[in-house]
């Protein structure tokens, strides 16, 4: 008894003072090995009584247990210690750059686009599309802006040279056509917005000759200018992602629609930044009106029947007005510094769940 | 237009102050531009006599003046030839801002002297023209007290912005009509009673063309003296940014801003015998007041004597029966010109003129007879003389129209329940007459408002009266009908395709639709009905037939910028002819360069003809096309290196995507320093998805058995391509074969010269049981064996 007690704590001081591995394996097979001392006290046993087996044995298995325990948890140890050495050599200047993708962008005209037609597919529009190049019928007449409108100059509408039939095509001066186009695919009710490039004969620090506009048009049975009213402070509010955005509606004139406005945007002019939302300015942001009745007789639709609005706005001056950009021209130079700076990331697609918290649902 | 708040109030009497009128302007729909209070400009500047002006010690031409501004006197230097002795005048003490130059007043040594402030010309206080010298009031002028406030220029200005269906305001008192209506006022009529006549016109008129000219009324007025006009005239045309000219031209002009009535003075003694209003002769000759000689054709409406042509109708005078300074007898025109041919006629010519403008919208017909009475009022006022009779020729037009509107549709179009009584009290206000007839309201539109067309016309003046502001808002319904929403195939195509594109490290570029026609020659042919008649600039002049011109001369922009390497995109439309079909829409990109900048891990590597072809089919698969499917032939367009590009295409007919190289003869053309490589992805060529294919993505099967792979390594000759040798291997046993990659391709040491290695790894997955070692061997002989037979390829020892 006595010599067991003794034997455990010897071997247990040998066990922790194991300096390695190595040392512990061999201190291992010496004492717990085949030939080790603990094997042969084991050996022993079989030269006993029975009485002193049953006192004996269970004691020397507990002795072989705990020091088998003693070696695995130094052994452990050991490793650990072994291991944190290794790791610590295998240190590197993680201030080095990683190998990273180069990196793409997308220009604000698509994530305004993007955006624009999130927000009205939302309220159940589709979007539509039509040709650039356009005949007088669709860009004008049709509009009910007469022949001797002055937007029909040279000095405003970019023109082709005469076809054999004596008409001549033009570059479409707003996303108007579109409305047109729709009206005469199909029957009522439409509820459509056109998101597209447009051209003007136009070139200075505030135009170019190519810019982007979107154009809406719904027409059913019942629509009113409460509606046109609504449809325009939603969008304001989810575009701006400011909820209380000040809109004014003021009386305008279009020769496509009666009654007509003009929708200004509340905001402040200083130290030359624009900020929506606050301030006591105004800034016009779109056109917009009941569609005219004349429209609609152009498109063989019963103006007793039907009746609706339209309004139409340029995508490049929300953008700008948004991202704060300070120059339209910029927008179509393709300069890298500018497409790195004001573009947006491939997987930044407008969605309405992703938009400023501050905004509730529909009202 | 302009006007001055003391002008407005000549016809409208109010007590609302400037902020509340121009708010109530912009409310009407006469949006307000800009509004310039002068008397903030003017602040600072005081009345002062100079007490005592003594010549400059060190300079002939400079004064030092002893200056008393009622507080204190002071020196002040002056180099006005005017500067003297007891003259009283304007005072700009140090500190203060001179408002049309910006130049801020400090104390100052000019040649020795001090000088402290300075007396000011009209020119540098933004009054007029005149520098000669400084500013010379009365004597009794208030010493110390507010220069704006003596000389009255304290009258804010208004610039207000006119719509073209307003051409009721493009006078003052039109403006104040409107305004009197919105509530914001009392309209004070001008004096339009008749003026007698001492005698009967010696001139007649004649009218030819009732429809150009419906009316014409003339008054002869003789024994006139024509001057500069008095200071309240000239002021008003200088608010008008108008220069005064003499007081039978100013009030033309006065009249034609004030009443919105344009009308002509000429001098009688010019004109030879009577006038008569006609169509021109082609190839008539008018010297007009601009100074410009126009050659007419047989269309013009034109007012003629007896030897020349005098006018050019409702747009411009001649310059030989204009008014001057010697004219003593005059004849006056107040007439009606047709706004169509009015409107042809200057655009014809091209000459704008305030009349021109007036006529072209539509002039109140009802002026005809008040405007000459007016006119003649100012000339005998101001110019003395004696008037004639008027004499009338042909018949003021009535365009009034009467104009049916219900009711309600001011609750069922402008969202605005009002009474029949409130509709009525607004039109009525408005000049209109209405007529209640039970379910409609009759409403006949006033002379001014020629732009009246419809009832919808009428609900816009009843709110526009009433206030945009009180249209009740009310959510969208829902459609009375389900109607399609959201984006269309190629629309989801396109924002996919970009997004991948911008993934893949493109940047997107926004380019114009129009390029210089000799680059658009470089990608196809450029038919001549593509090419515009008016471009903004030469080299603007053709829409592009292709994405890539526009995204290679961007590159060489970005190089000249510093950048090395480049990755641009754009999606847009392209154009083939002018029909709709013409136009068709791609996805382009360009790099160049590397791949990456220089790294210490990664080598980068140069974009090649590879790296173009993973864009095409990366953004073709973003999109829903089974690129597996999908061939990859030669037969690239011209400007693609013929041996570095492809076309990626469904059939011979479908193709779509092409890319590769570009061509160096593009580059050198389109001066830009490559090499590049592009791709063109034709996003609404690409055959829309079976539509009974659903969104079920079908069973997945999974084999349990162990798959094998073995590599190979083929020395062919060097023209065949890796796919021949792939197709070999995959004709063997498709099922069982289920994958064929290149891994090493190898020209060198150990390889005759006209041949190449390409080393592949197949790999072979049985579904029903495990292959033997056996069947492994067979299946590796069969493909040695195929490869040998398709492509003469042989296996690399």
């Amino acid at each position: 008894m006595q010599d067991l007690q003794t034997l455990e704590s010897e071997i247990n001081a040998n066990i922790t003072a194991a300096a390695d591995i190595d040392a512990l394996e061999s201190l291992r097979i010496n004492e717990l090995g085949k030939k080790g001392r603990v094997s042969l006290l084991m050996r022993e046993l079989g030269t006993m009584s029975a009485d002193e087996k049953k006192e004996f044995g269970p004691k020397l298995n507990q002795l072989k247990n705990n020091l088998n325990d003693a070696v695995q948890l130094r052994k452990e140890t050991l490793e650990q210690v072994a291991l944190n050495i290794k790791l610590a050599s295998e240190s590197v200047d993680i201030s080095l750059t990683a190998v990273s993708q180069e990196l793409g962008s997308i220009h604000p005209i698509t994530q305004v686009m993007d955006e624009v037609s999130e927000i009205f597919t939302e309220m159940g529009f589709s979007v539509a599309e039509g040709p650039e190049i356009e005949e007088d019928f669709y860009n004008f007449t049709a509009l009910n802006i007469p022949e001797e409108h002055p937007a029909r100059q040279m000095h405003d509408t970019f023109y082709f040279p005469k076809g054999e039939d004596g008409t001549r095509k033009l570059l479409r001066t707003h996303t108007s056509p579109v409305q047109i186009r729709t009206m005469m695919q199909g029957e009522p009710p439409y509820r459509i917005i056109a998101p597209g490039r447009t051209y003007r004969n136009d070139s200075d620090a505030t135009h170019t000759p190519m810019f982007h506009q979107v154009e809406a048009l719904v027409i059913d049975k019942d629509i009113h200018m409460g509606h046109l009213k609504w449809a325009i402070e939603e969008f304001a509010r989810k575009f701006f992602e400011i909820e209380n955005v000040k809109i004014r509606f003021r009386p305008s004139y279009f020769p496509f629609t009666e009654p007509s406005a003009e929708v200004d945007i509340g905001c402040s002019f200083k130290n030359g930044e624009i900020r929506i939302g606050e301030g006591d300015d105004w800034l016009e942001i779109m056109g917009c009106g009941m569609v005219n009745d004349r429209v609609l007789e152009n498109v063989d639709l019963d103006p007793k029947i039907y009746q609706g609005f339209a309004f139409g706005m340029g995508l490049d001056r929300i953008a700008m007005l948004k991202w704060g950009i300070p120059d339209l021209r910029d927008f179509f130079a393709a300069d890298l510094r500018w497409l790195k700076h004001y573009g947006f990331q491939a997987l930044d697609i407008p969605s309405l769940s992703t938009r400023s918290s501050a905004l509730k649902g529909s009202k | 237009m302009k006007f001055t708040l003391s002008w407005l109030k000549t016809y409208l009497e109010t007590d609302a102050p400037l902020d509340v009128i121009s708010e109530k302007l912009t409310a009407i729909g006469l949006e307000v531009e800009e509004i310039i209070d002068p008397t903030e400009g003017l602040k600072p500047f005081v009345i002062a006599r100079i007490e005592k002006a003594v010549q400059h010690p060190n300079a002939d031409n400079l004064r030092v003046c002893t200056v008393n501004n009622g507080s204190e006197t002071i020196e002040v230097v002056c180099g006005a030839p005017n500067a003297r002795t007891g003259l009283v005048g304007a005072f700009a003490p140090s500190g203060s801002v001179i408002p049309t130059n910006g130049l801020k007043l400090k104390p100052t040594i000019i040649r020795g002297v001090e000088s402290n402030g300075m007396m000011c010309s009209e020119r540098e206080l933004g009054l007029g023209d005149d520098h000669d010298g400084i500013i010379d009031l009365p004597a009794d002028a208030p010493i110390g007290t507010s220069f704006s406030d003596y000389i009255g220029a304290n009258d804010p200005s208004i610039e207000i912005a006119i719509t073209p269906n307003h051409q009721d305001a493009l006078g003052v008192y039109g403006i104040a009509r409107d305004l009197a209506a919105a509530g914001l006022g009392t309209l004070k009529k001008p004096d339009t009673s008749k003026v007698k006549g001492s005698f009967d016109s010696p001139i007649k008129v004649k009218i030819e063309n009732k429809d150009a000219c419906p009316v014409f009324a003339g008054r002869y007025i003789r024994g006139v003296k024509n001057g500069p006009s008095p200071d309240w005239l000239q002021r008003r045309l200088i608010t008008l940014g108008m220069k005064p000219i003499s007081i039978l031209v100013d009030i033309t002009n006065f009249l034609t801003h004030d009443y919105g009535r344009p009308l002509h003075v000429f001098d009688a003694d010019n004109i030879s015998g009577n006038l008569v209003v006609r169509l021109s002769k082609s190839g008539e000759h008018f010297k007009a007041l601009d100074e410009k000689e126009y050659i007419l054709d047989d269309q013009t409406c034109i007012i003629a004597d007896d030897k020349a042509i005098n006018s050019l109708g409702g747009i411009m005078g001649g310059i030989d029966s204009g008014t001057y300074d010697t004219t003593t007898n005059v004849f006056l025109e107040c007439a009606w010109f047709e706004p169509i041919r009015t409107a042809m006629t200057g655009r014809k010519y091209a000459i704008e003129s305030d009349a021109r403008y007036r006529f072209e919208r539509g002039v109140d017909p009802a002026t005809v007879l008040d405007g000459i009475e007016m006119a003649t009022r100012l000339i005998l006022d101001m110019c003395g003389g004696e008037a004639s009779d008027v004499t009338v020729t042909g018949e003021v037009p009535i365009i009034s129209k009467t104009v049916s509107m219900r009711p309600e549709r001011m609750l069922s179009l402008g969202s605005i329940d009002l009474s029949k009584q409130e509709i009525t009290d607004i039109l009525e206000r408005l000049g209109f007459k209405v007529s209640d007839q039970g379910d409609l309201l009759d409403v006949t539109t006033p002379s001014w408002r020629c732009d009246i067309d419809g009832e919808a016309d009428l609900v816009e003046e009843v709110l526009r009266i009433y206030g945009y502001e009180h249209i009740n808002v009310e959510p969208l319904p829902p459609a009375s009908r389900d109607v399609v929403t959201g984006l269309s195939l190629l629309q989801r195509r396109s924002r996919m395709a970009k997004r991948t594109a911008a993934g893949r490290g493109l940047c997107e570029a926004v380019t114009w639709s129009f390029i210089p026609s000799a680059q658009a020659r470089l990608f196809g042919v450029l038919p001549e009905n593509l090419i515009l008649e008016n471009p903004v600039s030469s080299d603007l002049d053709a829409m592009r037939p292709n994405l890539l011109p526009n995204l290679i001369t961007a590159v060489g922009r970005n190089i000249d910028r510093g950048f090395k390497n480049i990755a641009l995109f754009e999606a847009g439309n392209q154009f083939s002819s002018d029909k709709p079909d013409g136009q068709t829409y791609a996805l382009a990109g360009i790099r160049r360069g590397q791949n990456h900048q220089r790294h210490w891990q990664d080598t980068p590597k140069d974009v090649d003809v590879y790296d173009v072809k993973a864009d095409a089919l990366a953004i073709l698969a973003s999109i829903g096309v089974n690129v597996k499917n999908a061939q990859v032939v030669t037969g690239a367009p011209d400007w693609y290196h013929p041996g570095r590009s492809g076309v990626i295409r469904l059939g011979p007919k479908n193709i779509l995507a092409t890319f590769g190289e570009i061509h160096p003869n593009i580059l050198k053309k389109l001066d830009v320093k490559g090499p590049l490589v592009g791709f063109e992805i034709m996003i609404d060529s690409i055959p829309s998805p079976r539509s009974n294919s659903g969104n079920s993505r079908g069973v997945l099967t999974i084999s349990d058995f162990q798959s094998v792979e073995r590599d190979f390594a083929f020395v062919v000759n060097k023209d065949i391509w890796a796919d021949e040798i792939i197709k070999a291997i995959q004709s063997i046993d498709k099922k069982l074969i289920d994958a064929v990659n290149v891994f090493d391709i190898y020209q060198g040491a150990g390889i005759d010269d006209d041949k190449k290695s390409i080393a592949v790894n197949v790999r072979l997955q049985p579904n029903d049981k495990t292959m033997t070692d056996l069947e492994i061997e067979n299946l590796c002989i069969q493909i040695i064996n195929r490869v040998a037979e398709k492509t003469g390829g042989t296996l690399r020892k």
